[in-house]
């Protein structure tokens, strides 16, 4: 079946996957949109979202438990979007705005394609990692693709052709121009750590993760862990750094002037971009797939087979299945802390966040890097 | 004027990362994200109203099932929004309660120009108007929004009375016309 699989034409192989990515992130992205809803009202001591439910499902045992959990608004919100109207403005620049919405898309879904989310066992015993585009770039592929959707909050924001979006587009591009760098530099020292001389050179996630089978990084770098978390939270526009929206200063932000599905796209790219951070945090940082500090996925598959002296857990396709589980566990429990600090850190000013990136973060980062540097090399020499 | 200059204290280093108030933050909010929730579904479950709130205003009936109101109009005229709407009428001769002489044809109250003020409650010397526990009213057309007479006495039901003044009133015409003198 794998073989089968691999045999396709290229074009209908990428067509395969690029479908796979939209039937897969879509959904999540929009029930992450309910998580947060229902994360807000619990902390708030609300039931939150818990009417909906269509007639025809009524009759369905234990329906309540998803009617409770609000998956049916989710479902009625969609659709809400996709057969509102479709407002356009006749202000706006009419291409670029309703380019804008797909240009934050692209970036988010293509990011996915490079993030391994799994692993097996190969026959030599070296970890495989499940991934539908194994590009040897690996992180500077996320980190380029993933810059790219700045470019729709400033296209945004300039196409609405109305102040409040455009002053939300200058923010979103002077956020993310001054939180990049902290953040890229407080990954380097993870593949300075990597890249041990002596050893093919690599940019690969999959391989950073191979490396924390016995401590993770965020234990052995946690400046590096803290700064990318921050710069993580800025980059993603999330909570307190949600400049480029910021409703009580510039009404919406940049996507004031957008309604409906075009709307609802911008939503889906924010959570999109949201699960891709939080999925490289997990590699880099909380040892991926790996269950505990300490227990590489090996170990665990052998440990399982042991103990219930089953020949399934050697087969690849439980180990991916397996190693996907605990990579998906730890994404969740990351977008969970990214809505739990939402709903408790209020929002910077402008001046805070321009402050806090360019006087705190860059030069926190920059004597970081120095300083794994030199304990590197001295360590590996 | 005298000025006072206040001490402020500066912030420590660990103070000033903020780390230590976010995460103090972070239990306070985990704390009610794990407790209960603090709201009431509301249509499924209603608050409990206490007895001297002041809802829907409604007619009521005395404990032998006599109609109070004789139609007076003083709650008429002292409605500052002009609510209620009177048309009195009179009781028959040879009816049980044919002393009390008058009750209402047509009592309406237009519950879209009602301010709950409570004054007519206040001013009903028969103490047959009262505002009562219903605070939601809702309907689908200006018509609907008028309580009539039988509404009101649905609406209000019985409430118990401290006087019974006509039955009294009854006893001692009867005593007197049978012995004179008072009872």
């Amino acid at each position: 079946m794998p073989e089968h699989f691999l045999g396709l034409h290229p074009a209908v192989l990428a067509v395969l996957k690029g479908v796979a990515v939209v039937i897969v992130i879509f959904p999540v992205a929009a029930a992450c949109s309910m998580a947060e809803r229902k994360v807000c009202a619990w902390i708030q001591g609300r039931p939150g979202p818990n009417r909906a439910l269509p007639p025809l499902l009524a009759w369905v045992p234990g329906i309540w438990i998803l009617q409770r959990l609000g998956l049916f608004h989710l479902a009625a919100d969609g659709a809400k979007f996709l057969f509102k109207e479709e407002p356009l403005p006749d202000h706006v620049h009419k291409f670029y705005y309703v380019l804008a919405p797909v240009v934050a898309m692209v970036p988010a879904f293509t990011t996915v394609t490079v993030v391994p989310f799994g692993a097996f066992i190969g026959p030599a015993g070296e970890p495989v990692p499940l991934m539908l585009a194994n590009v040897d770039v690996g992180i500077l592929a996320v980190f380029a693709v993933a810059s790219l959707g700045i470019y729709s909050l400033i296209l945004a924001g300039w196409a609405s052709n109305s102040k409040y979006p455009f002053l939300g587009g200058i923010r979103a591009s002077a956020q993310l121009i001054s939180y990049e760098l902290s953040m890229t530099l407080s990954v380097l020292p993870v593949f300075l750590w990597v890249n041990a001389p002596g050893t093919a050179g690599t940019l690969s996630l999959a391989r950073a993760v191979e490396y924390q089978g016995g401590a993770w990084f965020v234990f052995t770098m946690p400046v590096s862990a803290l700064i990318f978390a921050i710069a993580l939270f800025a980059e993603t526009n999330r909570q307190p750094f949600d400049m480029p929206e910021s409703e009580a200063d510039l009404v919406g932000g940049f996507h004031t002037e957008y309604g409906a599905f075009k709307w609802s796209l911008f939503f889906v790219a924010e959570y999109a971009n949201m699960i891709v951070g939080s999925a490289v945090f997990t590699l880099l940082f909380l040892g991926g797939w790996n269950i505990l500090p300490g227990v590489p996925l090996a170990s665990l598959v052998l440990f399982l087979h042991r103990a219930t002296g089953s020949l399934l857990w050697l087969h690849p396709l439980a180990q991916g299945i397996l190693s996907t589980l605990i990579f998906v566990g730890k994404v969740f429990t990351l977008i969970f802390i990214f809505m739990w600090v939402r709903w408790t850190v209020p929002r910077f000013r402008y001046d805070q966040v321009m402050k806090l990136g360019w006087q705190k973060l860059l030069p926190l980062s920059v004597v970081n890097l120095l300083a794994y540097t030199l304990g590197i090399a001295l360590l590996q020499h | 004027m005298a000025v006072i200059k206040v001490q402020r204290k500066s912030l420590t280093l660990v103070e000033r990362t903020y780390f230590p108030q976010v995460f103090g933050a972070l239990m306070t909010t985990l704390k009610h994200f794990l407790g209960p929730a603090e709201t009431m579904e509301y249509p499924e479950q209603r608050p409990a109203i206490p007895a001297h709130y002041r809802g829907v205003p409604t007619l009521v009936m005395d404990p032998n099932g006599r109609e109070k109101c004789v139609s007076c109009q003083l709650c008429e005229f002292v409605c500052p929004p002009k609510a209620i709407r009177i048309t009195p009428g009179s009781i028959p001769e040879g009816a049980p309660n044919a002393e009390v002489e008058k009750a209402p044809k047509a009592f309406d109250i237009d519950m879209l120009r009602c301010i709950y003020c409570g004054l007519c409650e206040e001013v009903c010397p028969e103490e047959a108007i009262f505002l009562q526990k219903q605070y939601s009213m809702s309907g689908y057309s200006r018509a609907e929004m008028v309580n009539h007479k039988d509404r009101l006495y649905e609406l209000g039901g019985t409430l118990p009375d401290k006087h019974f003044k006509w039955e009294v009133k009854k006893k001692a015409e009867k005593a007197a016309n049978e012995g004179g003198g008072h009872a």
